[in-house]
């Protein structure tokens, strides 16, 4: 293809040379203003390179003679942070869970930080705002396992269920049906009774069978009227809280394999200011007694 | 006034012919700028113009400096956009920023006010009161002080540069920056407390935001009012282009009397004026003028309509003893009337004045009324959606929300909560120390600021019919004071 630059008689432009049947391109150039701006980011993007970490070596990088780095202004921004919370963290440090309670500064500050400290630890498990899941009890409803007062709840978060912490909230359902304490069909009639404690109306007559092996096996936990007993956490079966579903087939299952849920214990994890911060706000969350 | 693009073509080359195509395409297409060089004049429009400007600079410069007393605690500056603090302040009204759509009515009445006042008497806002005119006539000011008049300054263009040329041009541009940083330092003033922000930006503690504005106006005004002056008008500004849809026939414009000024001339001391028109050609009408242009070529984009090309033919016509007023605000149509020996008429009602007086009028009731009967009480509930509704262990059915209340007054308040909706429903509040169930509930909120409460209301099982039940909170000031209402809703599970 022929390359002879020439220029074009109407516009006086420079054309490319290329010919395309018959067809020239002109060869306008770039505007001044852009390219001087152009230039200009080429310089800009030089002092950029010298003050700011740009080139890797080998086995590290050149920092830049300001030596900027993302992570350090981060921990320096969490650092300024940390210093404006540390008198609060102090007080709530110092007082009592009752004493946060009745302070209306330090129970704002608390229920604050307690939402922020409960979505990053315990909503996984627990739900955001509390709301529970099968097997993960809800801690916005006036139910409790191990009881719901400011040290109940404070123990439970510190130390857990059923894990190998010293102070571990624990107790253990029996595999009432895989150990074969009861056959299957007693199993059945325990579970209409314990329908029948909230109020739900099923086989009458086999609730009645259930009422004395209920007695027997159950009683020792769950209480005679299956009113719970929160010192072993267990459940209140009298009330209309099912942690693991309230059907009869979801109760049988229970009754054969027994449940055992578990929790970490937070004590191992966590500051004393934070688990008191979470304490007040799973308290506020609308079921603390 | 259709802008005549061959003529413009010729001017740009000479007004040498546009003959070939190849000479049209080498046309440049931006116009280069013709510097205007107004000269001084006096009269009536000019005096007008003067006073203008006094009361508008004053009003731009003085008002962040008024007091105005509010109370302890809140600012006591009269005019005051609080941007951090979330409120506008002006003088005793307060607006918060959900009130945001007085602004957008002050705009709109600002709006349709210029539409009248253009159709009643033509382009009198870009002539006296805009901010690019005002502060175009204090630069001029300034660099008449300095460079002296119209023929002084060409002069000195001209000049080569030499140290009196230079000590002339470092002075003018150091007076119009220190006009512009004041005119940005003013601006900024608006929106903080000024006499703090006055001495924090001389010791070099003010924000960065203060810095970076005073900056921004600092430069815009210089480039504005200093280099860009008519062409603001000209080529940035919108107003001037869509404007003409609000002129008629009617409405006053700055006019040549063409019927008596033709045929044009100089004119000997003592001889005749008959067959002839009174114009002698002097160009004071073109010196004078701000944008450049001869008024004698008939109504042009360019034109502001600051009549001072009247004060300077006024003048000149006295000299020469001919009646004033060749040059003088008045309709097309009294143009035409004027030229057939007719006395002239003002139509001040016209439909479309009529119909922007309407317009105005609705507006100003509207915004007034709106403005009247602003709540000092406003409440906004939003409802928990995690969990959306709690089952309690007797089946009662909880839902959680976050109440705020706007108390806009300036005395902190107390109210009664009240539900209507959902029988027998319990409300709780969470708060410190106090989580009773007591009727009737109160509440609390501090004087101008936002109180937030998180409120769980109970209903029993049966009282429940429906998966989602409306619920009205209700908020009474307990002096009376006025109350708020809010219609949310209660959920429960399916049916």
């Amino acid at each position: 293809m022929p390359t002879k630059v020439e220029k074009d008689q109407i516009t006086g432009t420079r054309t490319t040379g290329h010919e395309w049947d018959g067809i020239k391109e002109l060869d306008t150039p770039l505007p001044k203003w852009w390219l001087y701006v152009f230039y200009a980011t080429i310089v800009w993007s030089l002092g950029v390179f010298i003050l700011y970490p740009s080139l890797p070596t080998l086995s590290t990088y050149f920092p830049g003679i300001t030596g900027y780095w993302s992570r350090a202004e981060l921990a320096e921004n969490l650092k300024a942070q940390q210093e404006i919370r540390a008198p609060f963290v102090k007080r709530i440090q110092a007082a009592s869970l009752e004493e946060i309670r009745a302070d209306p500064e330090l129970f704002d500050f608390a229920v604050a930080g307690g939402r922020v400290i409960f979505a990053e630890n315990c909503a996984a498990c627990h739900g955001a705002g509390g709301a529970g899941a099968k097997g993960f009890p809800n801690l916005a409803d006036d139910d409790w396992l191990w009881g719901g007062d400011l040290e109940a709840i404070r123990h439970t978060i510190a130390h857990g269920v059923r894990n190998a912490n010293a102070e571990s909230r624990n107790s253990a359902m029996p595999r009432f049906g895989a150990d074969g304490i009861l056959t299957p069909a007693q199993i059945a009639d325990v579970a209409e009774y314990v329908l029948s404690l909230s109020g739900t109306a099923g086989d009458r007559e086999a609730a009645e069978r259930g009422a004395a092996l209920f007695s027997e096996n159950c009683a020792s936990c769950h209480g005679e009227a299956g009113e719970g007993n929160v010192e072993l956490g267990a459940p209140r079966l009298s009330d209309k809280i099912w942690l693991y579903g309230g059907d009869k087939a979801s109760i049988v299952q229970t009754i054969t394999y027994s449940r055992n849920g578990t929790m970490p214990a937070w004590s191992e994890r966590l500051d004393e200011a934070t688990i008191k911060m979470l304490t007040i706000y799973v308290h506020a969350l609308g079921g603390g007694k | 006034m259709p802008l005549d693009v061959t003529s413009r073509l010729q001017e740009a080359e000479g007004n040498a012919p546009v003959s070939t195509r190849v000479q049209k395409a080498s046309v440049p297409l931006y116009a280069n700028r013709i510097k205007v060089y107004p000269k001084a004049v006096t009269g009536k429009f000019r005096t007008i113009k003067w006073v203008i400007l006094t009361v508008c600079l004053s009003v731009y410069y003085l008002v962040p400096w008024l007091r105005w007393d509010r109370g302890p605690g809140q600012p006591d500056q009269a005019v005051l956009i609080d941007m951090p603090g979330r409120r506008a302040y002006f003088f005793a009204i307060e607006i918060w920023p959900h009130e945001i759509y007085f602004l957008a009515g002050l705009l709109i009445l600002g709006a349709v006010s210029l539409f009248l006042v253009t159709s009643l008497l033509g382009r009198v806002w870009c002539g006296y009161a805009c901010p690019q005119t005002v502060w175009t006539d204090l630069f001029m000011l300034v660099e008449r002080w300095i460079e002296g008049d119209r023929n002084a300054r060409m002069k000195l263009d001209q000049q080569p540069l030499s140290w009196s040329k230079a000590a002339k041009k470092v002075a003018k541009h150091a007076a119009w920056l220190v006009i512009a940083a004041g005119t940005g330092g003013a601006w900024v003033f608006y929106f903080t407390d000024a006499p703090t922000a006055f001495a924090n930006i001389f010791t070099g503690q003010a924000s960065v935001t203060v810095y970076f504005f005073v900056g921004l106006f600092t430069t815009t005004t210089y480039l504005l009012a200093g280099w860009a002056r008519e062409q603001v008008c000209t080529y940035m500004c919108p107003w001037p282009r869509f404007q003409a849809a609000m002129l008629d026939e009617h409405s006053l414009v700055v006019t040549y009397e063409k019927w008596r000024g033709e045929p044009r001339g100089k004119h000997k001391a003592g001889t005749s004026w008959d067959g002839r028109g009174d114009c002698i050609d002097c160009r004071q009408c073109v010196a004078v003028c701000p944008t450049g242009i001869d008024i004698r070529d008939g109504q042009q984009l360019e034109c502001i309509g600051c009549g001072l090309c009247i004060d300077a033919c006024n003048a000149v016509m006295e000299k020469i003893g001919r009646p004033q007023d060749l040059i003088r605000f008045d309709t097309l149509l009294n143009q035409q009337a004027r030229a057939r020996g007719e006395p002239a008429r003002y139509k001040l009602l016209r439909p479309r004045t009529i119909l922007y007086a309407l317009l105005l009028a609705t507006i100003v009731t509207v915004m007034l009324v709106a403005f009247l009967l602003r709540p000092t009480v406003e409440v906004s509930v939003l409802r928990d959606r995690a969990p959306l509704f709690v089952t309690l262990s007797d089946g009662a059915i909880r839902n959680g929300y976050t109440l705020k209340i706007l108390n806009k007054t300036n005395a902190d308040r107390t109210y009664t909560l009240s539900l209507t909706g959902v029988p027998s429903a319990k409300v709780n509040v969470i708060r410190a120390g106090d989580e009773s169930a007591d009727e009737p509930v109160v509440l609390s909120a501090k004087a101008d600021s936002v109180a937030t409460y998180r409120i769980y209301v109970t209903a029993p099982a049966h009282a429940i019919e429906a998966e989602s039940t409306p619920l009205v909170f209700t908020l009474r000031d307990r002096d009376g004071k006025g109350s708020a209402e809010y219609h949310s809703v209660f959920l429960g599970p399916e049916r």
